[in-house]
Formats: structure tokens, C-alpha cells, sequence
């Protein structure tokens, strides 16, 4: 047996964030208290060399590990957003963890595992190597979630999380399980080569199918599937709470489109619809439900659902029957493209929350808003261009985003959905320029003045600028964006 | 695969778990019937060991105990490891000793961890 020296290359990224995370739990213990943000420079440092080292390998398709582990273009798309969210998560922990008192820099190597995981899942070509991925995510997010510890509704929050992502787990486990025995491999290109026409009314593989379709909808928080996801990210850390938004969800769904486009390929007529179903239902229940929250984060839960209801338009574009494999291919990438918008717009939106104070405590209210432009002009507007574009309307990033998902579905002939779709968009405005509006129609009371105060820093500043960036540079420039997401996108057949 | 030959593969199952649900219900409804029942306090205390119940079960107890308990779980696991390692040590090669190499490095990260936290210290 010889040591195989090519197939680690080939996960090295993965490998350098394994090991700066040890590094950090062996540094921590003898690192002062005062230079612990060394720690984070350094988990900063490695995503940089991580990144760099992505971008060298981008393009071209090479497989690892007896077919285990699959680096594609697909692939370092997802790793460089999930890195990119990482790098911006450390940053706006920084300033959070020390206002909530809370920093320890177990913090930082807890976001490099959960990274690791979802390197995993977003490069998996194997059931379980994609399920290992997942369980390393998640059972890292069960502990950053509760990760404010003498606060009993974050606690709750984790239990919560722990038991249902436990449950979903299981499910998952059970679809792979069943598929296993009727393909007699766990391999995505081997289940798909044992897929046949009769397979397409074998009770035993829509069973799988399903159960693999309701663990991943818990997983990107779709409905009925998404109970767990106002209270989780309601009692988690603001900064944990953007980080489970955004990356988690992105690199869910990264692995739930490789899983149905490579393995399930042929039994398009068995998903489909099934998507379509949760795609109707998220972004009807996930925007309604939005509308009648007042506090600020529940509302971003809310709003997050909804945005996952308008990612399934990419997926049920890429399955639906009939289109020409360019317009499926089409789908998977107007759904890469609106992720990584809604990751800048998303993260940007829960730093303003994770910034607003309001005395020692976070200022997640409606209410802690309330004249927000009288004392912090540039606070205020970063906060309404995040709304603005989370609403979808132009010139913001949030326009181009759904202008993609929508034509695609109107080049695969789905009109409706695109108009449905159009609709709950026109909805969540509301909810989104109320925001706006108690930021510049209203003002403060006098106690507000005194209490209310943003936590600004040079890291949170760094945070605002990216997300401000891509949130207008993706809205004005597309183009680049675009291309890359269509040279990356997953072979449809 | 033959959908219908399928169930007929099951029906043993079935006929096993319909005997296992009937043996554990029957023995309990004719214990139910046929013994004696006369009740008195002593005999509804929970039974621990003869001894004379003293308090209640659920108090509460430092968190230390689980802390040693999982660190015992993972070098346990270790050692669990290791046993079928050293039986095929030679076929494994190189490969095999750096393969524990890092498996042992990992573990010993967390142990310095847990070390350097205080997680060994009793008080």
C-alpha cells in the first residue's frame, strides 16, 4: 500500500483548515487574554491560503480517494463563498464575541471545522462522505449556537437545534441507507449508472428519494421542513446566526443539487414535482409569516426561508421535464449566482443587527431601529441598501440575483412560477422597507438616544465594506459573476 | 430486482415480530391475572440493593463527573483502535504509521486542550 500522495494534494485546502483549527486549540490555552485576536489573524491567515489555494486548482475536474471526493469547478465555487462568509463571520465575531462577552477563541476554531465540513459536503461524490460533511457542520454549529452559555433561550436554541438536526440526520441516514441497497453503492456516479426506467416506480428508491429530499430540506430550512429556524436563529449569536443563514444554507444546498443532478439524473419525473411542491410553499409561508414579526432577527429567520423558496426556482428549473440541458444548466447557475448575492446581502443585514446595541444588549428589536438615521446616518443607509436589495429591487445586487432565478424559469416555460415568485417578492417588500421606514420616518424617544449605540470597529468595518461592495458592485457589474457561476455549473443531463 | 418476490422474503419477519409483540403482551396480562396482588408501602419504594430509600434520585451532581466520563470514552476509543492496528501493523507499512501517527496526534490536541482548560483537575 503507497501513500497517495495526489489525492492529498487535492484536499489540501480542506487539510490546512483541519490543522490551523488544532493549532488553535493547542494555542488558545497558552495565549494571554489580551492577544487572543491573534488567534483570529491567524484562522484569517489560513482561509487566505486557502482561498489562493482554491483559485490556483480552479477550472478542470479531478477525482480523489478511489472516486470519494470530487474537485471541480462546482465545487471551488462553493469552497471560495463558503471561505469568503467564513473570513467575514471571523471579523464580525471579533467586535460581537467581546461586546457579549463571550470571546473565547474556541469560537474561531469551531467556524474552521464547521468550514471543513462543508468543504466536505460541496466536494462529496460519495452518500457518506457528503453525510460525514454534514454531521461534522452540524454538530459544530450545535455548539456555537449555544454558544452564549449563561443565556438560558440561546441554550434552549442549541438543545433545540441539536435535536431536531439529530432527527433530520437520521432520516438522511435512512434514504442513503435504503438507495444502498437497491444501487449497492454509495457512490453518486454508480447510483446513477444503476438508475433505469423501472427504477423511476420502484417503491424502494422513491422511499430513498424522499427521505434523502426531506433530510436536505431540513437542512437548507425549507417548508414544511424549517420549524427549527426562526427559534434557532432568534437564541443563537448574531454572528453564529449569519454564519448558519448563510453558509450552512449555501453549502445544503450546494450538496443537495450535486446529490439530485449526479445521482438521481434519471429520476427527474420522481423529484421534481416535490421540489416544486416545497418551492411553492417556502417562499408563499417564509414571506408571509416575515410580515409579522417584530423583532429583527426572527424576521431575518423568516426572510432566509423565503430566500431558500427562491433558490428551489433554480432547482426545479435544472429538473423540470422537456428543457434543452443548456436552460437546466442554466437553473443550477442563476441558483449559485442568487446565493452568493443573498450570502453578501444576509451577512450584511445580521452584522447591523449584531452591531446595534442597545445598552449591554443586542438591539434586535423593531423598536432599537427607530430613528437609527438621526444618530448614525451611515449605519442607517448600509442598513436600507441590505433591505433594499434583499427585497429584490434594482440597482442592488438583490434584483440581479432574482432577475436570473426568474428568466431561467421563463426559458424552461415555467412563466407562472416565475410570476408567483414575482409576487411573494412584491410581499416581502413590506416587510423589508418597514425596516427602512421606522429608520427614517420615526423618531427616537429620548431614552433611545442615551441607550442605543452602534459597536463600531475596523473589523466591522471590513465586514460592511465587503458586503456593501458586493452588494452594489454585483448589482451594477454582474458580469463577472455570471460567467464564473455559468463555467462552474454542474454538467445537467 | 423482483418487486414481488420482496414481501414473500418478509413474511418470516413479519410472522417474528407479530410472535415477539404476542409473548411479550401474554406474559403480561397472565402474570396480571393469575398473581396475587396486595400492595403496601414498603413493597412500592423503588428496590435499591435492600437498602432503605434516603433521598430523592434527582439531584444534582458536578458536571466533573461527565467531563472525566467522556475523556475516558475517547481514550477508551483510542485503545480500541489501536488493538487491531498493531495486528496488522506490518501489512499496513508506512502508510499505517503515519495513518495512526496523525490519528494519535489529533487525539493528543484534545487532551492538551482538555489539560490545559483544567478538565483533569478535581477542584
Amino acid at each position: 500500500m503507497n501513500i497517495p500522495l495526489a489525492d492529498i494534494v487535492t484536499i489540501l485546502p480542506e487539510l490546512i483548515v483541519i490543522g490551523m483549527a488544532c493549532l488553535l486549540l493547542v494555542l488558545d490555552p497558552i495565549t494571554p487574554k489580551s492577544k487572543k485576536d491573534l488567534l483570529a489573524w491567524a484562522s484569517l491567515g489560513a482561509l487566505a491560503v486557502c482561498v489562493i489555494m482554491i483559485l490556483g486548482s480552479f477550472g478542470g475536474r479531478v477525482m480523489a480517494f478511489s472516486d470519494l471526493v470530487v474537485v471541480d469547478g462546482y465545487a471551488s465555487f462553493w469552497k471560495l463563498l463558503l471561505c469568503l462568509v467564513s473570513g467575514m463571520t471571523i471579523l464580525l465575531s471579533m467586535t460581537y464575541l467581546k461586546e457579549e462577552h463571550i470571546d473565547l477563541a474556541e469560537f474561531y476554531g469551531f467556524i474552521l471545522l464547521a468550514l471543513v465540513g462543508m468543504m466536505v459536503m460541496v466536494s462529496g461524490a460519495d452518500l457518506l462522505v457528503i453525510y460525514l460533511g454534514i454531521e461534522l457542520m452540524s454538530i459544530t454549529l450545535y455548539i456555537m449556537v449555544g454558544f452564549k452559555r449563561f443565556e438560558a433561550r440561546s441554550i434552549e436554541s442549541s438543545a433545540k437545534y441539536f435535536v431536531l438536526g439529530a432527527f433530520s440526520s437520521g432520516i438522511l441516514l435512512y434514504g442513503i441507507s435504503l438507495l444502498f441497497g437497491v444501487a449497492g453503492s454509495t457512490r453518486l456516479s454508480e447510483i446513477a449508472s444503476t438508475m433505469n426506467d423501472q427504477s423511476l416506480s420502484d417503491p424502494l428508491v422513491l422511499i430513498s428519494l424522499m427521505l434523502i429530499i426531506v433530510g436536505f430540506g431540513f437542512k437548507v430550512a425549507a417548508v414544511p421542513f424549517h420549524m427549527w429556524t426562526p427559534d434557532v436563529y432568534q437564541g443563537a449569536p448574531t454572528s453564529v446566526t449569519a454564519f448558519m443563514a448563510v453558509a450552512s444554507k449555501a453549502a445544503s444546498f450546494a450538496a443537495f443539487l450535486r446529490v439530485l443532478l449526479e445521482a438521481f439524473g434519471g429520476l427527474k419525473p420522481n423529484w421534481t414535482g416535490m421540489i416544486l411542491v416545497l418551492c411553492l410553499l417556502t417562499v408563499a409561508l417564509g414571506n408571509l409569516v416575515a410580515i409579522v414579526q417584530t423583532n429583527v432577527k426572527r424576521m431575518l429567520a423568516y426572510s432566509s426561508i423565503a430566500h431558500a423558496g427562491y433558490a428551489l426556482i433554480g432547482l426545479v428549473v435544472a429538473g423540470w421535464i422537456g428543457t434543452e440541458a443548456g436552460v437546466s444548466a442554466r437553473g443550477v447557475s442563476s441558483l449559485m449566482l442568487y446565493l452568493a448575492i443573498y450570502s453578501f446581502m444576509t451577512l450584511g443585514a445580521f452584522s447591523m443587527v449584531a452591531i446595534l446595541r442597545n445598552g449591554g444588549l443586542e438591539g434586535e428589536e423593531l423598536n432599537d431601529f427607530t430613528g437609527l438615521a438621526k444618530r448614525h446616518k451611515g449605519g442607517a443607509f448600509l442598513m436600507m441598501v441590505f433591505m433594499v436589495s434583499l427585497a429584490g429591487i434594482p440597482p442592488t445586487a438583490g434584483f440581479i440575483g432574482k432577475f436570473y432565478l426568474f428568466m431561467a424559469a421563463v426559458n424552461a416555460g415555467l412563466a407562472w412560477l416565475a410570476v408567483i415568485g414575482l409576487v411573494f417578492a412584491a410581499i416581502s417588500a413590506f416587510y423589508y422597507l418597514r425596516v427602512v421606514m421606522v429608520m427614517y420616518m420615526r423618531e427616537p424617544s429620548s431614552e433611545q438616544e442615551l441607550t442605543t449605540r452602534l459597536a463600531l470597529s475596523p473589523s466591522v468595518s471590513v465586514v460592511l465594506a465587503c458586503a456593501i461592495a458586493g452588494v452594489v458592485l454585483l448589482g451594477i457589474f454582474p458580469g463577472p459573476l455570471v460567467s464564473v457561476a455559468d463555467l462552474s455549473t454542474l454538467p445537467v443531463k | 430486482m423482483g418487486s414481488e418476490a420482496v414481501p414473500l422474503n418478509y413474511i418470516p419477519v413479519v410472522i417474528f415480530m407479530v410472535i415477539g409483540a404476542l409473548f411479550g403482551v401474554g406474559s403480561l396480562v397472565v402474570g396480571l391475572v393469575l398473581r396475587p396482588s396486595r400492595p403496601y408501602r414498603a413493597k412500592l419504594l423503588p428496590y435499591e440493593s435492600g437498602s432503605p430509600l434516603f433521598m430523592d434520585a434527582r439531584v444534582q451532581f458536578p458536571m466533573r463527573y461527565y467531563i472525566i466520563a467522556m475523556l475516558f470514552v475517547i481514550f477508551d476509543i483510542e485503545v480500541v483502535f489501536l488493538f487491531p492496528w498493531a495486528v496488522v501493523f506490518k501489512k499496513l507499512g508506512l502508510l499505517g504509521l503515519i495513518e495512526m501517527g496523525l490519528f494519535l496526534a489529533i487525539l493528543i490536541v484534545g487532551f492538551w486542550y482538555a489539560w490545559k482548560k483544567g478538565a483533569l483537575d478535581w477542584d
